[in-house]
C-alpha cells in the first residue's frame, strides 16, 4: 500500500477528513517552504501538495501565479523541489508528499530520471495538471513501478465516459475540481458538487478530495462534508505572499500563514 | 474542403488524438478537455459538410477579397540576383494579413456551436484584429488578450480592435507577450467554457486547433499551387514563409508536401542572432517539450522553464511552434532557418522601396531569407514568398528603431 493509501485508510477508520494544503515550493524561498511544511503538519495537515513552479501556469489564478513567479525569481526548479522533499524526509517519514505542477519541467528532466529521483527522495504522488490520462501512460507506468501514485483531476465539465477513464488510471486519491475556472476562484455551488461526488462514488473506491475555491474554515467544512477531504491552496499562498524572501520569517509569521489550516482542521474535525 | 493530401502517406496527420508523430496531443487541464473534445466532434462533422466549406469560400471571396494575387516582384528579383521571386499577397486580405483566413473559418464554427462570446490571444495584434472583425460581423462579444509589452509596440492595432468593439485585456504576467496572453486566454476559457469560443490564432494549442487552423490556412497553398501552374506553367522550386506559431507557413506548405521538387523554408525570428540566445527560434535552437496544450520544440531552460524570447516582430515573439512543424523538421521535409532583426529590417526597407509594398515585420523575415536563397539559385528557377501581412501596424516600431517619433 502506498503512503497516501495508508494515511487515507487510517483517516477513514478514524472518521477523520483529509486536509491537504498546497504551497508553491520556493515561495518565498526554499528554507521557508521547508519550515512551512513542518508547521503545516503540526497544525493538522494529513498530506502536502507541493507546487512545482512553472513559468506558464495556465490553470492557475493570479494568487498562485504570483507565488510561482516569486519561486522562479528565487531560482527554484524541479530538481531543487526534489531536493526539498529529501530534506523534509530527514525529519518526517510519514506525511505523504504530492508534487503538483505542469508537464514541461518533467519532460525536460526526462521521465525516467524524474521517476527515479522522485522515488529516491520519498515523493508519494504526482499530479500533472496538463497531462490527461490519454497522454499519461509513459510517465504513469514509470511512477507505478516505483509505487508512486499518479493523481488526476475530475472537473465539473468531465463527461461520464471520461470519469471512467480517469478513475481507471488514477491512484492515491481523486481530486475533484469544485468549479469551472482556475485556482483561487470562489464560486462554489454546493449542490452541484454533491451530485458530482455522488456520481463519482459509484465509480471508484478512491478517496475523493475537493479543491479549488476552498478558502476558510466554513468552505472547508461544507466541502469536507461531501467528500473525504479538502485541498487549500490559494488561501495559503495569499498569506505566504506577505512573507519576505531570504529565510527571514519569524515563527509568529509562519503561524499566521498556517492559521488557515489550523482553523480548517478544527472545522473538519467538528463534522 | 480541407486539403485532401493529408490522406496520402508520409505527411498524414494528425491522428485521432492530435499527434503528428511524437508531437501535438491534448495537454490541457481537465476543465478544458470537454471543450476541446466538443470542438473536435463538431469540426469532424463540419469538415465533411460541403455547405460549411461553401459558406467559408463565399466569405473568403466576398468579405476577405480572395484569391490573393501571386505577384512577380521584378525589382526585388533583380536586387537578389538569382531566381525569380514571387509574392503571395496575403497582405492584401481584408484586415491586412493571413490571420483572417482562420478567423473566418473559426467564427463559422463558433456560430454552429451556438457560442455567444469570442476570446482570442494576440501578439502583433493581427489575429486580435481579425478576431474582433469577425466578432463584429457576427454580433458576438469579443475579448482579446494581449501582452502589456505588445500593447505598447502595436498601438495602432490595439485601437483598431477597440474601434471594432472588442475589449483588449492587458496581460501583465510573465514576459508580458504572446505566450502570456495565451495563458490568460486559456484561463478565461476554463472559466467561461459554456458560453465561449476560443479562436486560437496559430497552429498551436491543444488538438484540434493545429489541424483546424492549418485547414483554414491551406487556402494560401492551394491558390499558390493553381496560380503557379497558370502563371509559371509549373510548380515553384522553393517556398519561403516566416514562422511564429507557424500558421501562414503551414498554410503555404501543406498543399505542396507531396511535391518533392518543391523545397520549403520556414524562417524563424533570429532576433539578435541565434548564437546570442536573444531570439525566437525554437526549431533552430530549441528542444521538445510541452506548452499550451501540445508537445513541440520549445525554448526552455534546463529546469523546464519557458525562456523569454526576443524578436523585433511581435508576431514571431513566441517560444513554441506548431507541432506539425516540429514533425516536418524531424522528417526533414521543411528546412527551418532564421533571419535576424537587422536582416528583417533591411528587407523591410528593400521591399518597400523596390516594390512599393510595405511588409509586416514578420513577413520581412521571409523576404530577407528568400533574397539570400534566390541569390544561390538560377534565373529560370522561382521562389514564392508568403507575404503574410502588410506593415502599416509596424511603422511606429520601425520609426522608433530609426530614432524618429511619429
Ligand atoms: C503578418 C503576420 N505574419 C506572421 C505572423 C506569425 O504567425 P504565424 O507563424 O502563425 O503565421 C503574424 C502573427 O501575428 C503576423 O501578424
Amino acid at each position: 500500500m502506498s503512503r497516501i493509501s495508508e494515511v487515507s485508510a487510517e483517516a477513514a477508520q478514524q472518521g477523520r477528513k483529509l486536509l491537504i494544503p498546497y504551497v508553491v515550493a520556493g515561495d518565498p524561498d526554499l528554507p521557508t517552504t521547508l519550515k512551512l511544511m513542518h508547521k503545516l503538519v503540526a497544525d493538522g495537515a494529513d498530506m502536502i501538495e507541493l507546487g512545482v513552479p512553472f513559468s506558464d501556469p495556465s490553470s492557475d489564478g493570479p494568487v498562485i501565479q504570483r507565488g510561482v513567479e516569486r519561486a522562479i525569481a528565487g531560482g527554484t526548479n524541479l530538481a531543487k523541489v526534489l531536493d526539498l522533499v529529501a530534506e523534509f524526509r530527514l525529519q518526517n517519514s510519514s506525511t505523504p508528499i504530492v508534487l503538483m505542477g505542469y508537464l514541461n519541467p518533467v519532460e525536460i528532466m526526462g521521465y525516467e530520471a524524474f521517476a527515479t529521483r522522485a522515488s529516491d527522495v520519498g515523493v508519494d504522488g504526482v499530479l500533472i495538471v496538463d497531462m490527461p490520462p490519454s497522454e499519461a501512460s509513459g510517465l504513469c507506468d514509470l511512477l507505478k513501478e516505483r509505487r508512486i501514485d499518479t493523481i488526476f483531476l475530475v472537473a465539473p465539465t468531465t463527461t461520464d465516459t471520461r470519469c471512467a477513464q480517469i478513475v481507471a488510471n488514477c491512484s492515491g486519491y481523486l481530486y475533484y475540481v469544485s468549479l469551472k475556472g482556475v485556482t483561487g476562484a470562489a464560486l462554489l455551488d454546493t449542490e452541484s458538487v454533491r451530485l458530482s461526488i455522488e456520481k463519482l462514488r459509484k465509480m471508484t473506491d478512491l478517496p475523493i478530495v475537493i479543491g479549488f475555491g476552498i478558502k476558510d474554515a466554513a468552505s472547508a467544512r461544507t466541502m469536507g462534508a461531501l467528500s473525504e477531504g479538502v485541498i487549500i491552496g490559494s488561501a495559503l499562498v495569499e498569506r505566504i505572499e506577505k512573507l519576505s524572501p531570504g529565510d527571514t520569517s519569524s515563527a509568529q509569521q509562519l503561524a499566521h500563514v498556517t492559521e488557515v489550516i489550523k482553523t480548517a482542521r478544527e472545522a473538519l474535525d467538528s463534522l | 474542403m480541407p486539403d485532401m493530401q493529408q490522406d496520402s502517406i508520409g505527411f498524414a496527420g494528425p491522428d485521432s488524438l492530435g499527434h503528428f508523430g511524437p508531437y501535438g496531443g491534448t495537454f490541457v487541464g481537465e476543465t478544458l478537455i470537454a471543450a476541446v473534445e466538443e470542438l473536435s466532434r463538431v469540426y469532424e462533422e463540419v469538415s465533411k459538410d460541403p455547405e460549411f466549406w461553401a459558406e467559408y469560400d463565399h466569405d473568403l471571396k466576398y468579405y476577405v477579397g480572395r484569391p490573393s494575387p501571386l505577384y512577380l516582384a521584378e525589382r526585388l528579383t533583380a536586387a537578389a540576383g538569382g531566381a525569380k521571386i514571387y509574392l503571395k499577397r496575403e497582405d492584401l486580405n481584408h484586415t491586412g494579413a493571413h490571420k483572417v483566413n482562420n478567423t473566418i473559418g473559426q467564427a463559422l464554427l463558433a456560430k454552429r456551436m451556438g457560442k455567444t462570446r469570442i476570446i482570442a490571444e494576440t501578439g502583433a495584434g493581427q489575429h486580435g484584429v481579425a478576431s474582433a472583425t469577425v466578432a463584429a460581423r457576427l454580433g458576438l462579444e469579443c475579448f482579446v488578450y494581449m501582452g502589456a509589452e505588445d500593447i505598447q509596440r502595436q498601438a495602432p492595432n490595439v485601437y483598431r480592435m477597440k474601434l471594432l468593439g472588442a475589449t483588449v485585456v492587458s496581460v501583465d504576467s510573465g514576459s508580458r507577450t504572446l505566450k502570456d496572453a495565451m495563458n490568460e486566454a486559456l484561463r478565461d476559457w476554463a472559466t467561461n467554457v459554456d458560453s465561449t469560443y476560443y479562436i486560437i490564432g496559430t497552429v498551436a494549442g491543444p488538438h484540434p486547433y493545429p489541424q483546424i487552423v492549418r485547414d483554414f490556412q491551406c487556402i494560401i497553398g492551394r491558390e499558390t499551387r493553381e496560380q503557379s501552374l497558370a502563371q509559371l506553367g509549373q510548380l515553384p522550386d522553393a517556398l519561403v514563409a516566416c514562422v511564429g506559431g507557424g500558421s501562414n507557413a503551414i498554410g503555404m506548405f501543406h498543399p505542396f508536401l507531396n511535391d518533392s521538387s518543391v523545397a520549403m523554408y520556414g524562417v524563424e525570428a533570429g532576433g539578435d542572432g541565434v548564437e546570442t540566445g536573444r531570439h525566437a527560434a525554437p526549431l533552430s535552437a530549441g528542444v521538445p517539450g510541452v506548452l499550451h496544450g501540445n508537445r513541440t520544440y520549445l525554448m526552455t531552460d534546463s529546469g523546464g522553464q519557458i525562456m523569454e524570447t526576443h524578436s523585433v516582430s511581435a508576431g514571431l515573439d513566441y517560444p513554441g511552434v506548431g507541432p506539425e512543424h516540429a514533425w516536418l523538421k524531424d522528417l526533414k521535409r521543411v528546412n527551418y532557418v532564421n533571419a535576424t532583426d537587422s536582416e528583417a529590417m533591411k528587407a523591410f526597407h528593400q521591399l518597400t522601396r523596390l516594390e512599393g509594398i510595405i511588409p509586416a515585420l514578420e513577413s520581412a523575415h521571409a523576404v530577407a531569407y528568400a533574397m539570400r536563397l534566390a541569390a544561390t539559385m538560377a534565373p529560370e528557377q522561382s521562389v514564392v514568398i508568403n507575404l503574410s501581412g502588410r506593415g502599416d501596424k509596424d511603422i511606429q516600431t520601425v520609426a522608433k528603431l530609426e530614432g524618429l517619433t511619429l
